[in-house]
């Protein structure tokens, strides 16, 4: 469904990505790891059309998505729910929602009834302003955000981030959700143990290169992941 | 002689000024909001629209064929959108071709087409100042009790209090509203949602020099005469205006346009008309210095 092949990407001459390579097949969920500057998120705003690749290309339902703009982007199904959350805060949460749902015309107030049922703590505060959310709630606002536009293929990115642990569990069950319903996500993490118990498949990124591709079950037990990445337990 | 009417004088001369900085202080912040960036030109395209007007009403003798009211409204119509068109040409003549260039290449270039403007503009219509003439609108004057209200300043601010009305409909109700302000906040996470900012930041050069256009018709109709340079000062006092209250907020600019023509008409009632414009750029430093996000509390200043 989704395939990266050697792609590169730099900003202002210094190379993020230095040829990363990989594929996500329908209906999975992929999580994609590493440190802080690995070039998780870079990886993602170039799917997203953020930022433009130096060479390489990503290939989405054997389309190239790395000529198109980002709406053009989201008019094929690929919608993200950016690091930092992003939200609109001076909007209400329905705003952003609705925002959401910005290339569609028709079904939104469908789609609004599923995220709230998904996420019902963001319709009782529907017409609060996103600002004024918790950073669970805002989390939980990015993703349904990013869920209105229907999307064929989620992308996360830390959605974890600065959550109390309880926090993680909603929203990963959530993210557990979203797949089953047949969403395909790519779930960028740092808390590897908790995104790979959730993923089928892993990668393992270390500035810009990718070092490990495999099964979240042998990812789990691998001593480089375990030392590097999991800490002891 | 300070006494209620004459009090009551300066507040509706106050408040049909400072609509007029409203409308023009509008292009400056939505432009902002969208590209952080100050349109330089926006002044000239203000002085543009009050020429449109005249060449529609005195020279094409408009207001002679068709009568005052039909004329005037036509007018409007036709000038919001010629000086709509000459923003769009400027966008894509002037910022446009920098969108990947640094802010400073896009300010050059602002301030490029500011001159280059200001010099078409009294190279069409000449130096000297163009007179409306008296006899296009009739001279009615309201009078309840000793306050007098002429015809044209409640023309003036009903007009410019409608448009800004719909705008804030437009911005608040409407999908292509909702868009404007997503990419005001957050142009990357605007694109995310699937917006195509670069049409935003089209459509915010269409509106707000349509709006500054529109107030250049108005103070041609309101004062009389107008000319080549007056987008300077007008300019600067939107500015201002859109400053106090806080660049990039569409509220904001309606209520700090209001509050500076308010000011300046007291101030020259009250204290002395030589001071009138200084007392503006007083007011421009303070802010600057004390309160550069404007004077609206951040939560009722929704940004845009
Ligand atoms: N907008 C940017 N401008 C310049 N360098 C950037 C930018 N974004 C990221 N980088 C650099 O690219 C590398 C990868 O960053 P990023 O993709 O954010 O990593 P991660 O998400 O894995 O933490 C880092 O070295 C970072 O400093
Ligand atoms: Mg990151």
């Amino acid at each position: 469904m989704l395939q990266l092949i050697d792609l590169k990407v730099s900003y202002g001459g210094v190379e993020a990505l230095h040829g990363l390579s990989l594929e996500v097949k329908p209906g999975e969920l992929v999580t994609i790891l590493g440190a802080n500057g690995a070039g998780k998120s870079t990886t993602l705003m170039a799917i997203s059309g953020l930022v433009r690749p130096k060479s390489g290309s990503i290939l989405f339902k054997n389309e190239r998505l790395d000529s198109l703009r980002s709406h053009e982007v989201v008019q094929r199904g690929v919608t993200q729910a950016p690091e930092g959350r992003r939200v609109f805060g001076p909007m209400t949460v329905e705003e952003n929602l609705r925002l959401g749902a910005f290339t569609r015309l028709k079904g939104i107030e469908a789609s609004l009834e599923k995220v709230f049922g998904l996420f019902p703590r963001l319709d009782e505060r529907r017409n609060q302003m996103a600002g004024t959310l918790s950073g669970g709630e805002q989390q939980m606002l990015a993703i349904g955000r990013a869920l209105m536009a229907e999307p064929t293929l989620l992308l996360l990115d830390e959605p974890s981030l600065g959550l109390a642990p309880l926090l993680v569990k909603t929203i990963f069950q959530a993210i557990r959700d979203i797949n089953k319903s047949g969403v395909t996500v790519v779930l960028v993490e740092q808390n590897a143990r908790a995104a790979l118990k959730l993923a089928h498949r892993g990668y393992v990124l270390d500035v810009g290169n990718l070092v490990l591709e495999d099964s979240s079950e042998n990812l789990l037990n691998n001593p480089l992941v375990i030392d590097a990445y999991l800490g002891a337990q | 002689m300070y006494d209620l009417n004459f009090f009551l004088q300066q507040l509706s001369n106050g408040l049909t000024r400072g609509s007029i900085y409203a409308l023009i202080a509008l292009g400056y912040t939505m432009v902002y909001g969208v590209m952080k960036l100050i349109n330089f030109a926006h002044g000239e395209l203000f002085t543009l629209g009050a020429y449109f007007g005249y060449t529609i009403l005195v020279t094409l003798g408009l207001a002679g064929s068709l009568g005052p009211p039909m004329a005037i409204g036509l007018s409007m119509i036709m000038v919001l959108g010629l000086v709509a068109l000459a923003g769009h040409l400027l966008e894509r003549v002037a910022y446009r071709p920098l969108r990947h260039s640094d802010r400073l290449a896009a300010v050059v270039s602002a301030l490029g087409a500011s001159i280059f403007l200001q010099n078409a503009i009294m190279l069409k219509w000449g130096a000297q100042y163009r007179a409306f003439g008296a006899d296009l609108l009739p001279n009615v004057v309201f009078h309840i009790r000793n306050f007098n209200l002429p015809l044209v300043r409640l023309l003036v601010f009903v007009a410019a209090i409608v448009v800004m009305a719909i705008l804030h409909l437009f911005i608040h109700r409407t999908r292509l509203g909702l868009a404007i302000r997503a990419s005001a906040i957050d142009q990357g996470a605007a694109k995310l949602m699937g917006i195509d900012v670069r049409k935003v930041i089209a459509l915010v050069f269409i509106i707000g020099p349509a709006l500054g256009g529109l107030a250049g018709l108005l103070v041609g109709l309101y004062y009389g005469q107008i000319n080549y340079n007056m987008g300077q000062i007008y300019g600067l006092k939107a500015f201002t205006a859109a400053i106090i209250g806080g660049i990039g907020n569409i509220t904001g600019a309606m209520v700090g346009g209001l509050l500076l023509g308010l000011l300046e008409a007291m101030g020259e009632g009250y204290v002395s008309v030589a001071w009138k414009d200084a007392l503006t750029f007083v007011v421009l430093i303070m802010i600057l210095v004390f309160r550069p996000t404007g004077l609206l509390p951040e939560r009722v200043a929704e940004k845009l």
